[in-house]
C-alpha cells in the first residue's frame, strides 16, 4: 500500500506541473504560424513547406510529400525499425515448443 | 474552453502511475502504451490553426493554391506522429513477447518475484 | 489449431474480398487522400488473420508458412532501397524524384511516391502477418 499511495502522490504532482508548465509557456491554442516560444518572432517552417509542397513533389497530400519527399531519411529508418521488430519476435517463438521448463 | 494540453497531460500522468506503481507485467506494458498516447495528442495540438482544414489538396482547391495555404493546418507534427506509431507497434510487440517468455519460464507475472537469474 | 463452426466460416469467406479490396484502396491513393503504405497494410493484414482464424491452421506447413512470409516482406524492403538508389545511378541525390511529376490529384503524379508506398505496404502486410502467425504456431501446435 505505501508503494502505491507513492505513486499516486507522484503521478498527481507531475501531472498538474506538466499541465501548469504548459498552459504558461505556450501560445494559445489554434495560433499556427506564430512561434513565440523563448525569442522567436517567426513563422514556423511548416507554412513554407504547404506553400511549397504541391508544386515541388506532385503530390496532393501534403503529408505524404513531408514523410518521402522532405524527411525520407526517417521513413527509411522506421522502415528498417519494423523489420527489426519482426525478426526479434520470430526469433523469439521459434524456441518455444521444444524447451518445456 | 480547449481541453486538448489538459487531457493529453492526464494521459501521461496516468501512464506513469500504471508503469510506477501496478503489480503486474502485462498492466505497466499497458501504461506504457497509453503514456505514449499522450504524447502523440499533444504533439498534434500543437500545429492547429484556428478554422483550418487538413492539408489535402483535392478536387476544386488545386486552382486556388495560395488561399489552401492560408486556411491548411501544419503538417509537419502528423508526420512525425505517423512514424511515432510504428515505433510503438514494435515496442508492444516485443515488450508483449518478452512477457510471455517470462510467464512460461518463472510461473508468475509479479516483478518482485522475478528478480533473481534461474540456473 | 482447428477452425470454428460454419457460421464464421461463412461470413469470413464472404467478406474477405471486401476488407482486402478496401486495404488496396488505401494503399494505392496514398498521395491524393489520408491513408498510405502503413495504416492499408493493417488492414490487409487483418483481413488475411481473418481467414485464418476463421478456417483453422491445421492444412499449414509451419515451415512453409513462414518462409513465404518472410520472402515476402523482404521483397518489400529491397524494393525501396531499389527505387531511392534509382536517383545515384543517374547521378542525383539519394531518393530524388526521377520519374515525371504529372498534374496534381490524378492517380499517376508524384514521380515514384505511390511506388515508395505499394513497397511499404507489402512490408508491412508481411511483418504483421509473420509476426501473428508465428504466436499462432507456437501456442498451437501443428495437429
Amino acid at each position: 500500500m505505501n508503494e502505491r499511495m507513492a505513486g499516486l502522490m507522484l503521478a498527481t504532482i507531475v501531472g498538474v506541473l506538466l499541465i501548469v508548465a504548459v498552459y504558461v509557456s505556450l501560445p494559445e491554442f489554434g495560433s499556427f504560424p506564430l512561434r513565440n516560444i523563448g525569442g522567436n518572432r517567426e513563422n514556423a517552417i511548416g507554412q513554407r513547406i504547404l506553400e511549397n509542397a504541391p508544386r515541388e513533389t506532385g503530390s496532393g497530400n501534403v503529408v505524404t510529400g513531408v514523410v518521402w519527399g522532405y524527411r525520407g531519411y526517417d521513413t527509411l529508418g522506421e522502415a528498417t525499425i519494423l523489420f527489426t521488430a519482426v525478426v526479434g519476435v520470430v526469433a523469439l517463438f521459434r524456441a518455444f515448443g521444444r524447451r518445456r521448463a | 474552453m480547449e481541453l486538448n494540453y489538459a487531457v493529453a497531460m492526464m494521459l501521461v500522468a496516468l501512464g506513469l502511475y500504471c508503469v510506477i506503481a501496478k503489480r503486474n507485467l502485462i498492466k505497466m506494458i499497458m501504461g506504457l502504451s497509453v503514456l505514449t498516447d499522450g504524447i502523440h495528442l499533444f504533439l498534434i495540438s500543437l500545429g492547429y490553426r484556428a478554422g483550418g482544414t487538413a492539408p489535402i489538396v483535392a478536387g476544386e482547391m488545386i486552382s486556388d493554391l495560395q488561399g489552401f495555404a492560408s486556411r491548411a493546418v501544419d503538417p509537419i507534427p502528423q508526420a512525425l506522429v505517423l512514424t511515432s506509431i510504428v515505433i510503438n507497434v514494435c515496442i508492444l510487440a516485443l515488450a508483449l513477447s518478452l512477457a510471455v517468455h517470462i510467464y512460461r519460464n518463472y510461473g508468475t507475472l509479479k516483478p518482485s518475484e522475478i528478480r533473481r537469474l534461474r540456473e | 489449431m482447428s477452425g470454428m463452426s460454419i457460421i464464421p466460416k461463412t461470413i469470413a469467406r464472404l467478406l474477405f474480398p471486401f476488407v482486402a479490396f478496401f486495404g488496396a484502396y488505401i494503399v494505392v491513393h496514398g498521395h491524393l487522400s489520408p491513408g498510405g503504405g502503413f495504416p492499408g497494410g493493417v488492414v490487409i493484414a487483418s483481413a488475411f488473420l481473418m481467414m485464418a482464424i476463421a478456417y483453422g491452421l491445421s492444412g499449414l506447413k509451419r515451415e512453409s508458412a513462414l518462409v513465404r512470409a518472410e520472402a515476402l516482406e523482404t521483397a518489400g524492403g529491397v524494393a525501396i532501397v531499389l527505387l531511392s538508389l534509382l536517383g545515384i545511378s543517374l547521378g542525383l541525390n539519394f531518393l530524388q524524384n526521377v520519374l515525371p511529376t504529372g498534374f496534381l490529384g490524378e492517380l499517376f503524379s508524384g514521380g515514384i511516391l505511390p511506388f515508395l508506398y505499394l513497397g511499404v505496404g507489402l512490408k508491412v502486410t508481411a511483418g504483421i502477418l509473420l509476426v501473428l502467425l508465428s504466436m499462432l504456431f507456437a501456442f498451437g501446435g501443428e495437429e
